[in-house]
């Protein structure tokens, strides 16, 4: 009893170390996604280089990725051909096009080639508010009825298709087949 | 004197620029929105309000906030709001909920845990230490 009094200081210390130690490799910039597992937001927005308005149903009946872009995001810059070559390999990518002039955008997928299936145009970022978007670029996994199963913030590279998408993407177009 | 004078007129300038900012249709309205700036956490910037922050999205999310009172939504609800949004991160003032407990509870824990520990030292070294005496004796 007296041991585990005396070591009682030592546990707790190490408690503690143990405790710091994981808080190093935690992120603090990363925010915990309050959407996932929930329905995509509503919403009535046309997409780029479109007179017709589109809604959210619009996009059900298959799983997709939703990327949320603009000409102005350095970093979309540098994931942009990552698009393009998962759009080479089929899988299906919607765009969201984040307060951004839509001739701008249009230059950037004529200049860059356009992964998209499509994008949508949202310069006031509404849906972006709703989709609790804070840095561009993000990509949302979300499956054939319009739940988001994974959202990513920063560049979508190789690595982090392949770790933290592609079995989770393949998983859902399956299931729908 | 003349830089003392560059000086007085650059602050003169930011302080009117400083004015005219956000309007509200009612000044009741403007103490609530600086509160909420006040509590609410920039998503993207490490550790500022967004009274604290320019960031964009800090300035997206206050002219949201100013949206939201003018339609009359409480305190509560706009922070609801926007927490389904951007999660719990933006709350200064976290919430009591399963995200949560330990974070709230652990000190007391560990206050306990410790005055039990003090406890238990002091009587077992008494006991001992008369033990020893008697002992001697």
């Amino acid at each position: 009893m007296k041991k585990i009094l005396l070591s009682a200081p030592i546990i707790f210390f190490l408690l503690t170390l143990g405790f710091l130690y994981r808080g190093l490799e935690n992120d603090p910039k990363h925010l915990p996604s309050a959407l996932i597992g929930k329905n995509i937001p509503t919403f009535e927005l046309r997409t780029l280089d479109a007179e017709n308005v589109l809604t959210q149903e619009q996009l059900l009946g298959q799983p997709f990725l939703l990327n949320v872009w603009a000409t102005w995001c350095y970093a979309c810059r540098i994931e942009h051909p990552m698009l393009v070559e998962l759009s080479k390999r089929g899988v299906k990518i919607i765009g969201l096009n984040y307060k951004d002039k839509e001739s701008l955008a249009g230059d950037w997928l004529d200049d860059k080639g356009d992964p998209y299936i499509f994008s949508i145009f949202d310069p006031d970022g509404k849906l972006g508010f709703d989709l609790g978007v804070y840095g561009a670029p993000e990509t949302y996994l979300v499956d054939a009825y319009g739940i988001i199963m994974h959202k990513r913030v920063g560049v979508l590279d190789e690595r982090i298709w392949q770790n933290e998408f592609k079995d989770k993407y393949y998983a859902l177009e399956n299931a729908i087949k | 004197m003349r830089y003392l004078l560059l000086f007085l007129i650059s602050l003169l300038i930011s302080v009117l620029n400083a004015e005219q900012l956000i309007t509200f249709s009612d000044d009741a309205y403007l103490k609530r929105y600086q509160n909420l700036l006040e509590e609410l956490r920039c998503p993207k910037c490490q550790n500022q309000n967004l009274a604290d922050s320019n960031a964009p999205i800090s300035n997206d999310l206050k002219e949201e906030i100013q949206r939201l009172l003018e339609q009359g939504l409480d305190d509560d609800d706009i922070k609801r709001a926007l927490t389904e949004r951007y999660s719990d991160f933006i709350l200064y003032d976290p919430k009591f909920n399963k995200n949560t407990y330990f974070l709230w509870l652990a000190p007391f824990i560990v206050l306990l845990i410790g005055f039990w520990w003090v406890y238990s030292m002091s009587t077992k070294n008494y006991s001992s230490q008369s033990k020893d005496r008697d002992l001697e004796k």
